[in-house]
């Protein structure tokens, strides 16, 4: 075995020549580049980090404004509802008023109709009611030569006309 | 059988000194640049290629990059799964190790034979797995004593120990953790060497029964060989798991110098 028959010969090289590239690998590699490498795979693990809590910031305060224009949707539906449950009654009520004013202007006008009509058949009636007295006053003269006067004779007409 | 004699399933693990530097030496000692000098250079030249493609910085990587990154994150999650957040400054040094360690292995399984070069596994060698472990051993040592004093040494007193229990517990817990380093830098060892002499073995045998008649090439060699394509997908298996076993325990060790039990 190389490894022992010849280890009084080699011993010293071979812990010489390892210690030697060892030596550049660890202080030249491993101190000189490796944190250099491993900085940069660091900085990007905490970049990606970084951005993807960005993101989620981000979706966070999507859903909130989301949130928001549900609410604020919410309460300006409930407004209009409000405005048109309002607007409604507004109307009812002022056609309410319409409707009364129209009723009483129609019963204005019928009473005055009614009114007028009253007066024209008393008008008539009273015409008649002279007429008849004239009439009545000549019969009288005519039948027994006695000129009845206007009160008796109207009188008598009230009763006649009253007795139907 | 004179023909088996000239494979020698042990002969990858051979160090040779290259470029003739056999007597380069330091304060006395021998540095040869050898075989495995070079692998562990290579090993340590593709992990750079490799990460510099990583340093493009870009927000939105590449390719390359992002297995630059893969490949830090994954020490990174390993570090925080087993020691906390505490466990991010050890980024550099377990990604050194694992990187280290897996290149080394994954070079190791080049089929660079075929083009005549002989591959090299460093790893299947103890005294440059030892040196790792005793490292990786140091460092927990070192933090431990640093943050906790001499509190340290209650890690090896379980909770709730019965006052007469504590004596043969605490050698108990102190042996097993004296081992670490053995059974760290033993089991990488052990594991590539395995591999490589199961394979070696196998071809071996491939060569020698092809070599021997044609009835046995086509019934051992075929069924040698096509069991090493099955060894070699589960090395490449061993290679990447031993690699992760090595910076898994290494940050088990450092979560009980960090945070005790």
């Amino acid at each position: 075995m190389p490894q022992i028959a010849q280890i009084a010969e080699t011993y010293s090289s071979q812990i010489f020549w390892l210690l030697l590239t060892f030596g550049f690998v660890f202080f030249v590699i491993g101190l000189g580049m490796v944190p250099k490498v491993q900085g940069t795979a660091d900085a990007r693990d905490a970049k990606i980090s970084g951005d993807l809590d960005a993101a989620k910031a981000a979706f966070a305060r999507a859903d909130e404004a989301e949130a928001d224009y549900r609410v604020r949707d919410a309460q300006s539906r409930a407004a209009a509802q409000a405005t048109l449950v309002q607007a409604k009654a507004q109307a009812a009520k002022a056609s309410e008023t319409r409707l009364a004013a129209a009723d009483a202007e129609v019963a204005a006008k019928i009473a005055a109709a009614e009114a007028r009509i009253k007066a024209a058949s008393d008008a008539a009636l009273a015409e008649i009611e002279t007429v008849a007295a004239d009439a009545a006053r000549d019969m009288v003269a005519r039948i027994a030569g006695v000129q009845a006067s206007d009160d008796a004779a109207r009188n008598a007409v009230k009763a006649a006309l009253a007795h139907g | 059988m004179a023909e088996s004699g000239k494979i020698d399933p042990m002969h990858q693990f051979a160090i040779e000194p290259l470029f003739g530097t056999d007597h380069l030496s330091l304060g006395g000692f021998n540095i040869a640049f050898t075989n495995s000098a070079l692998y562990m250079v290579l090993a340590a030249v593709v992990l750079w290629i490799f990460v510099i493609g990583g340093m493009k910085r870009e927000l939105v990587p590449g390719r390359w990059q992002m297995a630059v990154e893969y490949m830090t994150g994954f020490i990174k999650n390993l570090l925080i799964a087993n020691i906390g957040d505490k466990g991010r400054k050890y980024i550099p040094y377990v990604f050194s190790l694992f990187m280290f360690i897996l290149l080394a292995n994954l070079l190791g399984m080049l089929p660079l034979g075929l083009v005549g070069l002989h591959p090299f596994t460093f790893t299947s060698h103890f005294t440059a797995t030892g040196v790792l472990a005793i490292m990786s051993f140091s460092i927990v040592l070192i933090v431990g004593f640093a943050k906790h004093g001499f509190h340290f040494f209650s890690l090896f007193i379980p909770h709730g120990t019965p006052a007469l229990m504590i004596p043969p517990l605490f050698l108990i817990e102190l042996v097993s953790f004296m081992v670490r380093p053995f059974s760290l830098g033993l089991r990488l060892f052990v594991a590539m060497t395995a591999g490589h002499v199961l394979l070696k073995v196998l071809a071996g045998f491939v060569i020698n029964s092809a070599n021997a008649s044609p009835a046995l090439g086509l019934t051992v060699g075929t069924a040698s060989f096509i069991l090493m394509i099955g060894i070699s997908a589960l090395e490449m298996l061993v290679a990447v798991i031993q690699a992760y076993v090595f910076a898994l325990l290494t940050s088990v060790y450092l979560n009980d110098a960090e945070n005790l039990h």
